[in-house]
């Protein structure tokens, strides 16, 4: 049995012993959805290199790992950052720690109000690998349904790792509503100590109905030894919006997939990036931007800084459907190679049935400028201080399409020093 | 004062200059011209440090350092500064963050405190005004979509606020319209005194009604070929570098 074959046999074997354990393990609807997923999961496995959405990244390492689910494990009280807005949920090893949030009407712990989550958890999932082992295994989420018309303000999602003695896998299952012209900012922090070896996998699921807005800002900050597979599912009715800000800048390795469907008109997304790649560490954004209506708009504008030997990934896909005329599609993303021994892989796809539509992609990878670097030094700023203003300058363009001041902060507080200790 | 005494240097292989001697003491304005292909921009670009140029032969000493030894930022930080003759465009990075960084960084090497952003935004405008900037230069990204004659002025504005002890000022010149001219070089002469001193590289005699020099120094071929006064500009106006040089 391969690497992958075996770590597959192994989230099976924790879904068979854990079955009756995990939240609804009683609950018929529940338990019935968990073994579809496994059965998904089973007949899937973990996806190899050989399937084409998976060809730049290996999952060997997490096969391997030998996770234990953190279902046993007793909640500690960890030290948290500062909060960034009125709101916090704070997951620690993956469960929502109640004593530690700060929770606003429209928002609870999915675990302990399952019964609301029947015919929202799933609706909006599609069989991937990942998404059917959250399914199988998750113990807890964001249960978030903010009604129609309320002005949410912004809600921290923060999620925290205690857990080191051994390898922990977590799957949180977020379910994130968006009534009909209501807004709602979301930061979502995920944070780790480094040398804990972890498996951090949520799977957000997102409805934003008609006129509605989510700005959804993350900031994957994960243990440079955890891992992150994580998968955002998001579902836009007319008018509404959904604007995604990603920064990743820790973990061995992260897999962010988004999958954005426009289903009404004049619905609108934004998905931006940012991912500092140092040694040791690979990142990969995948999105599917999915134009399934007419006169929607769409954004996306990913950046990717690479050092030492790493490797990035971006795969962005844009299908517009026969329906979505006057589709206005946009895509762009660069690559910052300051390393000989970096890679980064990109592959751009557009795939175009409908025949009125403005749709563009562009594709750059360069090392820095050394006319910009010489001017920098020759006004006395010494190299490696103006490698790092280059280095921000070049991620810049990503936060400025994210309206939240939260993503700049949360950017430039990552980015501060970045190629400093890249460098040493 | 700065000592250029038999420097040769070449880039991919040619040879570009052949053997400089130049003496600029200290309080002086010296100009080199030339024609195209003379050497002049190769001279600004060694005596400033930047990388893909051999320096095969030859030493220059700028108050007894040896800089040719010197990484750029040490000799902007010695009191080294180029007005480049093609301003770099940076996007992304501000105009005012870019100047205040490089003020401190320069302050720093040298055991200065350094400037904090509202202490530095009241030194920038007024020389802007000297400048006749506005203020609103400062709020952009370092050269980008600037007009020729801002990114010009720009050079000038960064020079004015570094307050360097050498400026070497790279066809600043060019793509100059003459009511730029006249503010460029005044800001050029407001610095004059004792302890400034600058290097003028020049295509054209015009500039030089703006900003007098002290001596003025023909560069043909890599090598100075003829030195003299303000009125040796004149001449080559006239009568052209062949001719001058012959």
């Amino acid at each position: 049995m391969n690497a992958l074959a075996s770590g597959a046999a192994g989230f099976l074997a924790r879904f068979e012993g854990l079955r009756g354990l995990l939240p609804g393990g009683r609950t018929l609807w529940l338990d019935a959805l968990r073994v579809g997923a496994a059965q998904d999961f089973a007949a899937s496995g973990l996806p190899g290199r050989r399937i084409e959405a998976w060809r730049y990244t290996d999952l060997s390492p997490i096969a391997q790992a030998g996770f234990n689910e953190a279902l046993t494990l007793t909640v500690e009280s960890p030290s948290l950052p500062p909060m960034r807005a009125p709101h916090r949920a704070v997951f620690v090893d993956g469960r929502f720690a109640a004593h530690l949030s700060t929770m606003p009407a429209h928002a609870r712990s999915l675990a302990a109000h399952l019964p609301e989550a029947e015919g929202v958890l799933g609706a909006l999932a599609f069989k991937l690998p990942v998404v059917s082992l959250n399914t199988m295994l998750f113990e807890d989420g964001l249960l978030l349904d903010l009604p129609e018309g309320a002005e949410g303000g912004a809600l921290e999602l923060l999620s925290v790792v205690t857990h080191t003695e051994r390898p922990i896998a977590f799957h949180p299952r977020h379910l994130i509503r968006i009534g009909a012209g209501a807004s709602l900012t979301v930061i979502e922090t995920s944070l780790g100590p480094n040398g804990a070896i972890y498996l951090h996998n949520p799977v957000f699921e997102i409805d934003v109905r008609e006129g509605a807005t989510l700005a959804h800002v993350r900031i994957q900050r994960e243990g440079r030894s955890g891992f992150q597979l994580s998968t955002v599912l998001a579902a836009v009715q007319a008018g509404g919006t959904y604007d995604n800000f990603t920064l990743n800048a820790g973990a061995k390795l992260v897999r962010n997939e988004i999958h954005t469907t426009l289903l009404g008109p004049k619905a609108a997304c934004h998905m931006n990036g940012a991912q500092l790649v140092g040694d040791g560490q690979h990142a990969d954004t995948t999105t599917f931007l999915d134009h399934a209506a007419p006169d929607c708009a769409s954004r996306q504008t990913y950046k990717t800084v690479l050092a030492g030997k790493s490797r990035g990934v971006f795969q962005g896909k844009i299908l517009v459907r026969q329906a979505a005329q006057r589709t206005d599609g946009y895509q762009m993303n660069q690559a910052l190679l300051l390393s000989d021994e970096a890679e980064i892989d990109a592959k751009p796809q557009l795939e175009i049935y409908a025949d009125d539509v403005k749709c563009s992609h562009g594709a750059t990878v360069g090392a820095l400028d050394e006319a910009q670097l010489f001017y920098l030094r020759a006004r006395g700023i010494p190299v490696d201080q103006a490698r790092a203003m280059l280095v921000q300058a070049f991620l810049t363009e990503a936060v400025e399409g994210v309206s939240h001041p939260l993503a700049q902060a949360a950017l430039a507080e990552a980015t501060e020093g970045w190629w400093e200790r890249e460098a040493a | 004062m700065l000592k250029i005494a038999g420097l040769t240097a070449e880039i991919d292989g040619k040879q570009i200059l052949n053997g400089i001697d130049l003496v600029i003491p200290t309080g002086e304005i010296h100009a080199v011209m030339g024609p195209n292909g003379s050497g002049k921009s190769t001279l600004s670009y060694v005596l400033s440090g930047r990388e893909g140029y051999e320096i095969t032969g030859g030493t220059v000493t700028f108050n007894g350092m040896d800089i040719l030894a010197m990484e750029p930022e040490e000799r902007a930080a010695a009191g080294l500064f180029l007005a480049f003759q093609y301003p770099v465009e940076l996007p992304g990075v501000g105009n005012a963050n870019f100047m205040r960084t490089a003020l401190n960084s320069i302050r720093k090497s040298k055991g200065e405190p350094e400037v904090d952003a509202m202490a530095f935004l009241k030194l920038a405008r007024t020389k802007l005004k000297a400048l006749q900037m506005s203020d609103d230069m400062l709020k952009r990204n370092v050269n980008v979509g600037f007009s020729g004659g801002e990114k010009k002025r720009n050079e000038v504005l960064q020079m004015a606020l570094l307050e360097p002890s050498l400026a070497i000022l790279d066809e600043t010149d060019s793509g100059l319209d003459i009511d730029a001219l006249k503010i460029v070089a005044d800001g050029v002469n407001a610095m004059r005194g004792a302890g400034f001193s600058a290097l003028v590289i020049t295509h054209y005699q015009r500039l030089l009604d703006y900003i007098v020099p002290d001596r003025v120094h023909v560069l043909m071929a890599g090598r100075i070929v003829k030195s003299g006064g303000p009125e040796l500009a004149l001449e080559l106006e006239a009568e052209g570098y062949a001719k001058v040089a012959a």
